[in-house]
């Protein structure tokens, strides 16, 4: 297609198979260390999709097919970068250091799980589509203003580029030259608008241009790809080089969310080719050939995977909802004397609630 | 007659405006191929055409602001946002040009435009998903702000909206797209969009209300008759320009009045409809106003959003102790 060149990474292929030599930075035991994680990505998932459908936890973004972005950004980052994530980027966010705990009262509708323990300074999930872009661009003023050697990271979707927002953080980021990478998941749709819908550019990392940084893409099923392209775009923004855009082209390979069906908008046929360029299954054949993986390890890894979640989803089933108050106590730093009163009345008409969903007063 | 859900009451509107004025375009996210996320626009794709009923990239500034100049240049655009929540980057263009055009032109140009979302709470979405601000949009002179609460108000309350010369923001109660049916002639009738209905007569108390929270005012009503005490129901339904005179009539019957709003308390539209009481009612109210709102809160997630909502308990204490006056304290809706 005509249009400006666009610099496109690819290590292992959808077979399994290197087709450059891999990276220095992606050793071993980094390797396995993605695979390990994006096999949590997609046992959490599926977890998450079960306890939905049997109404444990509201409507939920799925991210099956977009672990090897998810795992990989979240790895090329260093402790202390910060993460601005959407509403898709749980996985990201437990290989950040969020707990599964955490994560599950985050999705069950809870705000306290927003108060993780760590990594402090990543921002929530942004829900409203391209807002959280602009923050990572502020951020990073701050840190290089500080004179940090730290990155933003902000993820947002094929659809979110369409929005003001976007290009007006790039456009803020080249100027200042701040330390911010900008990471798209491109997985084809924006609910059920299509990518070719959305824009008619060529690609969309292109769209750097205009803002005068440098833009470029990555396969985004390729996990080492993901790790290196966003890895290297991190360390240029921490050295001082500026902002980069990467665009990670993923698959959704289901529905937009568990309130969504796609079957409504989506042609099937090209799924089961997309299928064919999963992420995981293709790691998993690199490790297995290489001899770094086994069908031990694997089954080893399951049950420890699927045991841990258990566990979180029985804690939180135990678990009791914040307090009636709550509401009140966390809008400002103290509670302002006008809110006392709408604050009693609400803890008279809650103080016998102990579990979940009664106390309709 | 076909019995129809309050969003199917919408679609048979939206299909009913398209058919009968070519000028008229439905834009938004989803609305097309995928009829829309809460199915409003369902199969109008198909009827109308692709170029008639548009799925728009992502950005609502652009939406609202290509509605404005298909308006000015002679469409009928009925602009769709997902979900109130999402409808901010609009609101530059709402404040700025939608409702400042034909003002700003002395009348060479206007904006007869719809800018339809769904809000309020109660339906277990996740934050930005529960919003109630028809207040932040009532405060903005130059447009129409409308709430319809049953299927056949929403049908002729909508197609006033699209007939309008004026912009008209549409704001739909999630909670009760498809709780109700109820037969809906699509006969293309309008309701007037400069009065409220009345709802339920009565005697001892007057229940003002609009949206969502109609369903609970009237659960109120029915609990307070059962009680021996009348209420009357009123459905704002137009909440700017407001119809003032219909409540205050009321008011004048009943001398006692419960407003009843989901959003927040503190500049929520029932501190206007309690101001001009004070202002030009006061005479007839035998007791203080009564407010019975959102808390001025963040709607809290789904696991403990019950917490935030409007109960017909709520409404029903809140008429007992305007009844009870002075012989109990009233007026404490926020203490
Ligand atoms: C400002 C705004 N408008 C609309 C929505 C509703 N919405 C939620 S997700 C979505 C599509 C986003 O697509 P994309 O950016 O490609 O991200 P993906 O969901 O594919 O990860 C829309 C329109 C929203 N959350 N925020
Ligand atoms: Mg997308």
């Amino acid at each position: 297609m005509a249009g400006p060149e666009i610099p496109f990474t690819r290590y292992i292929d959808a077979e399994g198979r290197a087709v450059a030599a891999l990276p220095n930075s992606a050793g071993t035991q980094v390797l396995t260390r993605l695979y390990r994680e994006m096999v949590m990505a997609r046992r959490f998932d599926a977890k998450m999709i079960s306890l939905q459908r049997t109404g444990r936890i509201p409507t939920y973004p799925p991210t099956l097919g977009q672990e090897a972005f998810h795992i990989g950004l979240a790895h090329a980052m260093a402790e202390d970068d910060a993460l601005f994530p959407t509403y898709r980027d749980m996985p990201s966010q437990l290989a950040r250091g969020i707990t599964l705990a955490e994560a599950l009262l985050i999705l069950g509708g809870d705000e306290r799980g927003n108060d993780f323990a760590g990594p402090r300074a990543d921002f929530p999930q942004a829900i409203p589509i391209a807002t959280q872009v602009t923050h990572a661009v502020g951020a990073a003023y701050a840190m290089k203003l500080r004179g940090e050697r730290r990155a933003a990271l902000a993820i947002i979707g094929d659809g979110g580029t369409s929005k003001g927002d976007f290009y007006e953080a790039m456009n803020f980021a080249g100027v200042w030259r701040a330390p911010v990478v900008f990471a798209i998941n491109n997985n084809g749709w924006a609910i059920s608008m299509p990518r070719d819908r959305q824009s008619a550019a060529g690609t969309l990392a292109q769209k750097s241009i205009a803002a005068g940084i440098p833009g470029e893409q990555a396969d985004g099923n390729d996990a080492v790809a993901v790790y290196d392209v966003i890895g290297r775009a991190l360390a240029r923004a921490r050295d001082g080089g500026g902002p980069s855009v990467v665009e990670c082209l993923t698959h959704r390979l289901t529905d937009h969310s568990t309130a969504d069906d796609a079957s409504r908008y989506r042609d099937p046929g090209p799924l089961s080719e997309q299928w064919k360029e999963e992420p995981v299954q293709r790691l998993r054949t690199y490790l297995s050939d290489e001899g770094l993986w086994s069908k031990e390890d694997e089954e080893q890894l399951i049950a420890e995977i699927d045991s841990r979640l258990e566990e979180t989803v029985d804690g939180h089933a135990a678990s009791t909802p914040p307090p009636p108050e709550a509401m009140f106590d966390h809008l400002y730093a103290e509670v302002p004397a006008d809110l006392a009163g709408q604050r009693r009345q609400v803890m008279a008409r809650f103080a016998g609630e102990t579990g979940e969903g009664d106390g309709h007063g | 007659m076909a019995e129809v859900t309050l969003v199917g009451a919408v679609t048979l509107a939206l299909g009913r405006a398209l058919a009968d004025d070519p000028d008229v375009v439905l834009l938004g996210e989803d609305i097309g191929v995928n009829g829309g996320v809460f199915r409003a626009t369902e199969g109008l794709r198909d009827a109308f055409g692709a170029d008639r009923v548009i799925d728009t990239p992502l950005a609502e500034a652009a939406i609202a602001g290509v509605a404005v100049g298909m308006a000015a240049e002679g469409l009928r655009p009925v602009a769709e946002f997902q979900f109130m929540g999402f409808i901010y980057p609009a609101l530059d263009q709402v404040v700025s040009h939608v409702s400042r055009l034909r003002n700003r032109t002395r009348g060479r140009l206007s904006c007869p435009l719809v800018i339809r979302a769904p809000y309020g709470g109660g339906i277990h979405g996740p934050e930005h998903h529960s919003e109630s601000m028809e207040a932040l949009f009532a405060h903005i002179p130059g447009i129409r702000v409308v709430i319809p609460s049953s299927p056949a108000r929403a049908y002729g309350l909508l197609l006033a909206a699209i007939g309008s010369p004026d912009p008209v923001a549409f704001f739909e109660p999630k909670r009760l797209y498809r709780t109700v049916k109820q037969e809906v002639a699509d006969d293309g009738e309008e309701l007037p969009l400069d009065l409220c209905f009345v709802l339920r007569e009565g005697r001892d108390v007057t229940l003002v209300s609009w949206g969502a929270s109609i369903k609970e005012t009237l659960e109120a009503a029915e609990a307070l008759d059962e009680q021996g005490l009348s209420a009357e129901v009123i459905d704002v339904a137009t909440l700017t320009p407001l119809d003032m005179d219909s409540i205050l009539a009321s008011v004048e019957k009943t001398g006692r009045c419960v407003i009843v709003h989901e959003a927040p308390y503190t500049g929520g539209f029932g501190a206007e409809i309690a101001a001009r009481l004070a202002e030009r009612g006061l005479l007839s109210l035998l007791s203080p106003v009564e407010r019975v709102t959102g808390y001025d809160v963040i709607p809290p997630g789904p696991r403990t959003e019950h917490r935030y909502a409007v109960t017909a308990d709520r409404i029903t204490a809140a008429a007992r102790r305007a009844i009870a006056f002075p012989d109990e304290p009233a007026g404490q809706a926020a203490e």
